[in-house]
């Protein structure tokens, strides 16, 4: 296991070209995400807004008849 | 009426085709990485370095074919002026300049204990450096303008103009290295691959593809719900706007 | 053809009325260069090999300093919309607009060069290399940088966006360059160099004016 990790002695290079291209990709895939969630939600919000505002529209329309 | 066209369709069809890469990418990843690490060989040359090449070979693949990738949808939104043709190129130029980021990286920690510098500049270094460039150019030019979509179309331009340029630039970069030979670098891939280690090259590449796939749907549905709700603001100012003037009317 | 004469004149007044603007482009080119003895010391050889380079790389700046001005003043006064509105192809239109921009900006710089040539102790027989393949590049730099230039038009930041877009597609036009005065200076002919210069030139043309274009419709929309 050690001789495994060593890489023949190249342990610091192997291993740092693997971490930083697990880590630029998970990083692309968070950021990816969190900002799919955001987009979400404030999507979400706007069309519950919108439905709001038609409900309250016609309440007022119903109410002035 | 395009900012209303209806996306319905690539909805439906990303919805199938994400799953799907996401394991084929996930088995790849686990597959190659098994392949990278424990079963191909180390090189008689350069020792466990060589392993180094299968996360740096397919990663400067990646950015090749995103790039045309890019071309291809700049092309498609210019000419044929698909709308989702834009939204495409967007998400996927932050995707190819990660992976030209990491071909760029990965090959400078491969160059250091092999050529004894952490920079060279060999051909293929240099014209991918441009490459960067161009990806910085095309993702900054996207997101310069107050109007998304005007920015896109300017992209895309540019992405055009980046495609043809990108032979001329390899060949100039050739030229440029042949008259400037730098000293005594030994030169990558030299000698024909073997099979084991073409097998996990081949195997990264699929995990990278099923990345690629997976993150660029995601990044499309993202920009398509931003500008859904764009649309929606718009929408709610005009006829707040129209009740105003029918109020005065009245 | 007479809309493009035209335009090339009116750009041409435009500019002899504010001559600030060449000397401006001609300034910065001249005290860049001066910079570099500074920078890396006055050898006298140290200077000649890197003369072409720094006369090149410097040009190229100059150039870039100058692109904002192609478009951006026609853009922000309307004038852009009613030269595009003109019965002449706006492709034309683009190469009318370079070859003013080159007149203006470039020619200058060609001009100028040999004097910096003799302060970076460039070897005499490269001389003539130098101002040809000068010649032969500036126009491309042009070319290349009104796309660039169309493609900001009306972008936040457009002036820092620009260089961010031209420069990596200026390196070819760059490599040729420094090869041709190079080979020159070591006394090797520098035919090839200039004859790829000229034939980046001549493919430069049609492939801007079409992208240019391009880029000035979306900007006029």
């Amino acid at each position: 296991m050690a001789d495994f990790l060593a890489m023949g002695g190249y342990a610091a290079f192997v291993w740092s070209a693997y971490g930083v291209t697990a880590l630029v990709l998970a990083g692309l895939g968070l950021a990816t995400v969190l900002s799919a969630r955001r987009a979400r939600a404030a999507l979400h919000e706007a069309e519950q807004q919108i439905q709001g505002r038609r409900r309250t529209s016609r309440a007022q329309a119903r109410a002035q008849r | 009426m395009q900012r209303f066209a209806n996306p319905g369709q690539f909805l439906r069809l990303a919805a199938v085709v994400q799953p799907w890469a996401a394991g084929v990418g996930a088995v790849a990843t686990a597959v190659g990485l098994y392949f990278a690490l424990f079963l191909s060989p180390a090189d008689y040359q350069q020792g466990d370095t060589v392993r180094i090449m299968y996360v740096h070979v397919p990663a400067a693949w990646m950015a090749l074919s995103i790039y045309l990738g890019l071309a291809v949808a700049a092309a498609l939104s210019l000419v044929w002026k698909h709308p989702l043709a834009d939204v495409a190129a967007r998400a996927m130029a932050p995707i190819g300049a990660a992976f030209t980021a990491l071909c760029l990286i990965t090959g400078s920690l491969w160059g250091q204990p092999m050529w004894g510098t952490w920079w060279v500049w060999d051909a293929r270094l240099t014209s991918v450096l441009v490459l960067f460039f161009l990806y910085l150019g095309h993702i900054a030019l996207a997101n310069a303008f107050d109007d998304a979509d005007r920015g896109a179309r300017a992209a895309a331009v540019l992405a055009l103009v980046g495609v043809v340029n990108l032979p001329i630039i390899k060949f100039s970069v050739d030229w440029w290295n042949t008259l400037h030979q730098p000293a005594s670098v030994m030169r990558l891939g030299g000698p024909t691959i073997h099979g084991a280690m073409l097998a996990p090259l081949l195997l990264m590449w699929a995990a990278y593809m099923g990345y690629f796939v997976v993150v660029l749907i995601t990044r499309m549905r993202t920009e398509l719900a931003e500008r859904r709700l764009r649309a929606l603001q718009l929408n709610a100012e005009q006829a707040t706007r129209m009740t105003a003037s029918a109020v005065e009317a009245g | 053809m007479s809309a493009v004469v035209a335009l090339i004149g009116r750009d041409l007044r435009l500019a002899l009325r504010t001559p600030g603007d060449s000397a401006t482009v001609v300034a910065f080119f001249v005290i860049a260069v001066a910079l570099f003895p500074f920078g890396v010391g006055p050898e006298p050889q140290l200077l000649a090999r890197i003369a072409s380079g720094v006369i090149w790389v410097t040009a190229l700046l100059a150039c870039l300093l100058s692109l904002d001005r192609l478009f951006a003043l026609d853009f922000e006064d309307g004038s852009l919309d009613l030269i595009l509105l003109a019965a002449c192809p706006v492709e034309l239109t683009v190469l009318a607009k370079c070859a003013a921009h080159w007149l203006i900006a470039g020619l200058p710089l060609v001009i100028t060069s040999p004097l910096l040539a003799l302060v970076l102790n460039l070897p005499f027989d490269a001389w003539p290399t130098l101002l040809g393949a000068l010649a032969l590049g500036t126009p491309i730099l042009s070319l290349i940088g009104a796309v660039g230039a169309a493609l900001v038009l009306g972008a936040r930041r457009g002036g820092v966006l620009l260089p961010l877009l031209v420069l990596p597609l200026y390196i070819p036009t760059l490599i040729l360059g420094v090869a041709a005065v190079e080979a020159a200076a070591s006394g090797l002919s520098a035919t090839p160099h200039l004859l790829l210069l000229g034939a980046l030139l001549a493919f430069a043309v049609p492939v801007t004016a079409v992208a240019g274009a391009a880029a000035l419709r979306q900007a006029a929309e």
